[in-house]
């Protein structure tokens, strides 16, 4: 019988997530969990250095609720929107405090991620020539290849303390499945000492063996299973619920305005004691908006070979 | 008055200048319905990437943003973002690359880093995201941007991404596989690059708009082509796909 994993989301953040902790909350737009984000601003951790290419809303949320003190990064905007204005006050402003930044391309952290997953010193890529990325980060160094020379960059692996996968489904062991985008997180999972995956639905192994090459993510690499459906709000679930992009526009204004984000954060995150709390708090009309119409995939077949 | 806006002039222009092209690497915002416009025109055949980690997406609606889920729903595949940047994009698949920009220099070097110094930004901007490498690696590089003295400029504050460096030269001795800055289309006109210097050549104006509105609203001593054009009005087919199938709550093309 394989071990189970299964944990709320209260006991998982509590016993897997440390003060001072390099924290990974992966998701390109896609599966991002916002729930544990949530939970890790309720513990209130502090001094978090937190990775992500896209920091988005979540990492505005965490970061405007003090967790952070340096953030890794590739891309910090409100995707199709605009600025994230808490990390943008702590940037620009100082205010409340300044915030560390580490800042790469796309490529140059999924390498770095993959780099950390496959146990190599650096990752190789033909990125950074003659740009100044290299010059406000000294991470970001030309080598040249041992066969004839040729000039690339490298990044060195990230390997976070923590990484959180939102995924569609999981077993009790913690072998993972996830469709539509995967952006990192395989490669996040596979480079962190710890693991939480939260997952829309727990399901039978059987589910997972009918169809292994959904598999991201094995359970030997997972600490912990949290069931915790529609947590990964206002980003999406591929074929659960949209993408809620009424809020990532009503974030722009909640967040420029630190005592609005304040009062939001008293709101939604203090004043809920689960992401269930705050699911139905949204409202039955909302995620009847957010709920697509189902577009199957083919089945395939695997074969039986006894 | 005319029966457009700027943005859609720009957005129009931007769709004709894929003619011809297969595999584009679409970014957020303008691009988005530019090769969504030109997937409906000039280059049916077109495939899109996004750096979500989509090839050949059929968006059924105009995706707010570039993960969004109806680019992954009907597409012809979805791989990993180590598999899209390694094998699709620094593989040499990727004919176009889409990119926009806070700041422009003459050889289309950009900028959408900072603005001001990096350790105190006046304005801190997104950074790179999948620009650096789109630039390096993709055949061409188209960028879609409005212009303004602010944003054509003598010098960048920050070189995220490379373009033709100091000049043509400078950019071919590299020896990348991407050949640089093809086209630059703005709210007032169309740009190429002059295969010698390396340096923008503004190639066609959009109706309305006059050289000295180009000239104004750049910061060197703009080139103007010998055989200056005129951008052909949008088409009322290109007018309707914008307003009635591709922006109607006019996300992209307000102003």
């Amino acid at each position: 019988m394989a071990e189970d994993k299964v944990a709320t989301m209260r006991d998982a953040v509590a016993e897997l997530v440390r003060d001072g902790d390099t924290l990974a909350i992966e998701g390109f737009t896609h599966l991002i969990s916002f729930a544990a984000g949530h939970e890790v601003i309720r513990q209130r951790r502090r001094d978090l250095t937190l990775c992500r290419l896209t920091p988005d809303v979540v990492y505005d949320q965490m970061i405007g609720a003090g967790v952070a003190r340096k953030l890794v990064f590739s891309w910090m905007g409100n995707p199709g929107v605009g600025s994230l204005h808490a990390i943008r006050r702590r940037v620009e402003h100082h205010d409340p405090a300044p915030l560390e930044l580490e800042e790469y391309s796309h490529f140059g952290m999924v390498g770095r991620y993959a780099a950390g997953a496959a146990n190599l010193p650096f990752w190789p890529l033909r990125s950074y020539f003659e740009t100044d990325l290299p010059k406000v980060n000294p991470n970001i160094r030309p080598v040249t290849s041992p066969f004839g020379g040729e000039p690339v960059f490298a990044v060195p692996p990230l390997r976070p303390d923590v990484a959180v996968v939102h995924a569609q489904r999981a077993d009790a062991a913690g072998n993972t499945q996830i469709w539509g985008l995967t952006g990192c997180q395989k490669e996040a999972a596979f480079a962190a000492s710890r693991v939480i995956v939260v997952v829309e639905e727990l399901v039978a192994s059987e589910v997972v063996r009918a169809d292994p090459n959904r598999t991201l993510i094995p359970g030997i690499k997972v600490d912990a299973v949290v069931v915790c459906p529609r947590g990964a709000h206002p980003s999406y679930a591929q074929g659960y619920y949209d993408r809620d992009n009424r809020f990532y526009l009503e974030w722009d204004r909640i967040s420029r305005d630190p005592e609005a984000l304040g009062g939001w954060l008293d709101e939604w995150v203090h004043g809920t004691a689960t992401h269930q709390e705050y699911v139905d708090k949204l409202g039955a009309e909302r995620w009847a908006e957010l709920t697509p119409a189902p577009a199957l995939s083919g089945s395939v077949d695997y074969g039986d070979y006894r | 008055m005319s029966r457009w806006s700027k943005s859609e002039m720009l957005v129009v222009a931007g769709a004709r200048a894929l003619e011809g092209r297969r595999v584009c690497f679409v970014g957020i915002g303008l691009p988005n319905i530019a090769v969504a416009l030109a997937q409906r025109t000039v280059a049916p055949d077109i495939e899109l990437i996004y750096e979500s980690g989509v090839y050949g997406a059929r968006p059924a609606r105009l995706p707010l943003s570039i993960g969004d889920p109806c680019l992954v729903t009907g597409a012809t595949a979805a791989m990993s973002m180590v598999e899209l940047f390694s094998h699709y994009l620094q593989g040499g698949l990727v004919d176009v690359g889409f990119l926009g920009a806070a700041q422009l220099d003459r050889y289309g070097n950009i900028n959408t880093t900072v603005i001001g110094d990096y350790e105190r930004p006046k304005v801190r901007l997104p950074g790179s995201g999948g620009a650096c490498e789109i630039a390096i690696n993709a055949r061409e590089v188209f960028v879609l941007m409005r212009q303004s003295a602010r944003s054509f400029v003598e010098r960048i504050d920050f070189r995220t991404s490379p373009g033709n460096l100091g000049g043509a030269a400078l950019r071919a001795a590299q020896g990348w596989q991407g050949l640089g800055p093809s086209v630059v289309v703005t709210d007032l006109g169309r740009y190429g690059f002059d295969p010698d210097t390396g340096e923008m050549v503004l190639l066609a104006v959009h109706p309305g708009a006059e050289v000295e509105d180009a000239k104004a609203a750049t910061g060197w001593d703009l080139k103007v082509a010998d055989d200056l054009q005129v951008t052909p009005d949008p088409t009322d087919t290109e007018l309707r796909l914008i307003r009635e199938e591709l922006d109607p709550d006019g996300v992209y093309v307000k102003g």
